[in-house]
């Protein structure tokens, strides 16, 4: 009985804060969670329907996120198609019309970035690809800034009563991400021209910020499980031009890069990819510190 | 000293040679330059042409970044052929190994729906999806399934976007939501065909002409109520009745879900069905086995129990999963049967009209592995109850049994991709008494254009 007490208070105690937040916000991956937290603090109660050991492609609309969803003023999400197994029904089946497409309550944060990977032809028997371009934005800080600046606009067109705070916010921010830009750049000066392989298109941007260069990846097309052959395949490649590394994000199955890696003599790197993909990575600065961690100390 | 010597000497040898061929020297020189100050002339306006086109290739470069930018901050780029509803296409077939002839399941009423009678190679119908919203306050879809001969309007519906406070309405012709696998098309079954339980329901799936409202709690828990009303002109209803104004099929359930940890996902629902069947026609097997046509005309009434439980390491399924299904449905029938006089032809009915009653129950479980990338393993268990039928009068003509029809099945598929799906099914069929049978099917699933998402 004292437990079922303890319980119920500290569920109310928990309850409490978010009974008082402004804005309750559904982010799709764990990075639009975490910038939406910078920006927003206290002011809402965001959580996540994606975590970073889930591929965002390829999770289902479960009765929880049905459930989250109708609650949402707010979705968070990347965009480009890369939820499109599961967030249609999420906008369909809440009986939510704020989160509608088009609506202020839906917020892509595609749109405001420059996608790279355009495919200049769409045909399936390229693999899953995105008609609007690549959908892994974040690991560019600089694109992370971008939508920082429309996502600010945006809480505080929700929110108009707090605008002053979310704008305060959004400039100390900026001030912290510009300042921690330089100095990844700085500590990253070395990796530029570094050969990797990749698991998935899902580094592209990481490589286009940091000048590593994507020699191959380990599925042999977008979204398509790595073959025996593809792999083999990928290591006369590498005789040819040879890696670094190999790269993978916490949530794909270490086995393909650890077969390439171990026959190349590489090393297979695990990178958290998002937040809370690696111990290190508990909010935005921690993800590109412990990103670049393990980079250099992969590289030679 | 030698030097000013030869000097002198060569100077006072020139003047006759020298005279002459300085002309010559001189055009030559002339030639010489003017041929290199044309190609000279020409390599700089080459290299101010290269210049040239390289500063327009940066200006052009930094035009299309500009656009790009531009194209990307604002929404793309509108046509009228984006207005074009997203189209796709399911192409199904397989090849089935099974007993001939028509399989009524012992002790139930026929349900008609797609049979599959056929056996060898067949094209099961190809579905062809179309979907936009309408604007910004609705949604439509229309599935057809082509077949020779027939295109059948599988499910024609608008549904609201924007009515907020939970509540959804659905409009036209749709897949009821009771129970758990009605609202899924046959292509995004775990088996090859269908369970007995919807078999004997509602032939293959309970379609509503009518409409639907759901409402979704604002919980944590998830927590979904929806009515239906309808013509209720499919099977368990009849269009016997289809000329009157009013509806004869009414439907309710509630569904509630949620997540047990961050790997666990589940959700169980309570459905109700009542439909008013004029005149339904059946064929019944009587006493003479003789093939007697009867019509039923009462309400029937259906209870409907499910449960799914869905798991992945770390919620992530692309790995590994595992998906339980277990269903279960009670069946009340009361009202007037008529058995058509069929004396004449060796039939046994008289042509009397007299009180039907029955109380039919069953359900199925089934568990589908998918124990690596592209390949799943499933088991399926059916069972029926007889339970209790009273024909009454006419119970002397039409024999009730309590023979209890039940099926194994078990199947492992293949999936290249998220678009294609290829499917091996083994079945110990034993839905018709005294005949039970072994089938293998051997099934493809396709799909083509932009496939919608499917539900949970």
């Amino acid at each position: 009985m004292k437990s079922l007490i303890a319980f119920v208070l500290t569920a109310l105690v928990l309850a409490a804060p978010a009974a008082r937040a402004a804005l309750n916000v559904l982010a799709c991956e764990p990075e639009w969670m975490a910038l939406t937290q910078e920006l927003a603090g206290d002011l809402a109660e965001v959580s996540t329907a994606t975590t970073a050991l889930q591929d965002p492609h390829r999770i289902q609309a479960r009765p929880s996120l049905l459930a989250k969803a109708r609650r949402a003023d707010l979705l968070v999400c990347s965009g480009a198609e890369l939820e499109s197994g599961w967030l249609p029904l999420l906008h369909r089946e809440a009986g939510n019309g704020r989160i509608q497409p088009g609506q202020p309550g839906y917020f892509e944060a595609a749109r405001f970035v420059r996608l790279i990977d355009r495919p200049a032809v769409l045909d399936r028997a390229m693999g899953d690809i995105h008609a609007a371009g690549n959908p892994h934005l974040h690991l560019d800080p600089r694109n992370v800034a971008r939508v920082a600046d429309a996502l600010a606009k945006r809480l505080s067109e929700l929110d108009a009563a707090n605008a002053a705070r979310y704008a305060a916010r959004h400039a100390d921010f900026q001030q912290r991400w510009s300042a921690a830009i330089a100095r990844w750049e700085q500590q990253a000066s070395g990796l530029r021209g570094v050969a990797v392989v990749a698991h998935h298109k899902n580094m592209n941007y990481l490589a286009d910020w940091l000048g590593l260069t994507v020699v191959g990846e380990l599925e042999p097309k977008p979204g398509m499980e790595p073959t025996a052959s593809h792999l083999a395949g990928l290591l006369e490649v590498l005789k040819a031009t040879p890696a670094w590394m190999v790269l993978r994000a916490a949530y794909e199955p270490p086995k393909a890069s650890e077969w390439l890696a171990s026959r190349a003599s590489i090393p297979a790197v695990e990178l958290p990819y998002t937040v809370g993909g690696s111990a290190g990575a508990k909010d935005l600065f921690g993800l590109f510190d412990d990103t670049l961690n393990r980079l250099l100390q992969a590289a030679p | 000293m030698k030097k000013t010597i030869l000097a002198v000497a060569i100077a006072a040898a020139l003047p006759w040679s020298a005279a002459a061929r300085a002309v010559t020297d001189i055009d030559a020189l002339r030639a010489e330059f003017d041929q290199k100050f044309k190609a000279l002339q020409g390599d700089y306006e080459a290299r101010v042409k290269a210049l040239e086109s390289r500063v327009q290739t940066a200006e052009i470069k930094a035009d299309n970044a500009q656009q790009d930018a531009a194209a990307n901050a604002s929404p793309p780029p509108v046509s009228a052929g984006a207005f074009n509803p997203e189209i796709s296409l399911i192409l199904q077939g397989a090849y089935l190994d099974r007993a001939g002839g028509e399989r009524p399941i012992t002790g139930f009423f026929p349900a008609g729906g797609h049979a599959h009678a056929e056996r060898g190679f067949t094209l099961d119908h190809t579905e062809l999806v179309m979907s936009a919203n309408i604007d910004p306050y609705s949604r439509g879809l229309v599935t057809l399934a082509v077949a020779d001969e027939e295109v059948e309007v599988e499910e024609a519906w608008f549904q609201t976007l924007r009515l907020g406070h939970g509540l959804t309405v659905k409009g036209g012709r749709f897949f009821s939501g009771i129970g758990y696998q009605n609202e899924k098309h046959p292509h995004a079954w775990d088996f090859a065909d269908n369970n007995l339980m919807y078999s004997v329901l509602f032939g293959e799936s309970l379609k509503q002409d009518g409409l639907q409202v759901r409402w979704l709690a604002p919980t944590e828990l998830f927590l979904e109520l929806g009515a239906e009303v309808a013509k209720g002109q499919f099977f368990p209803g009849s269009d016997g009745g289809a000329d009157k104004n009013g509806a004869d099929a009414w439907a309710g359930f509630a569904h509630v879900g949620g997540d047990v940890g961050v790997s666990h996902a589940w959700r169980a629902g309570v459905s109700y069905l009542r439909t008013s069947p004029r005149e339904r026609e059946a064929f019944l097997d009587d006493l003479n086995d003789f093939e007697a046509l009867s019509l039923f005309s009462g309400t029937s009434k259906a209870w409907l129990a499910d449960f799914v439980w869905k798991w992945s390491p770390d919620g992530n399924p692309r790995q590994r999963n595992f998906i339980f299904t277990a269903e279960y449905f009670d069946r009340d029938e009361d009202g007037d049967l008529l058995c058509e006089d069929a004396t004449a032809a060796g039939g046994a009915c008289t042509g009397l009209t007299d009180r039907y009653a029955s109380d039919q129950s069953g359900g199925y479980a089934q568990a589908v592995y998918q124990f690596m990338p592209r390949w799943r393993i499933g088991t399926r268990y059916d069972r029926l109850s007889a339970g209790s039928v009273d024909f009454g009068a006419n119970g002397a003509f039409l024999g009730s049994t309590d023979y209890d029809p039940s099926r194994w099945s078990l199947m492992t598929d293949y999936s290249p991709s998220e678009y294609s799906r290829f499917r091996l099914q083994f079945a110990r069929d034993k839905s018709v008494q005294g005949d039970p049978d072994n089938q293998v099917i051997l099934q493809y699933i396709m799909s083509i254009g932009p496939h919608g998402a499917h539900k949970f």
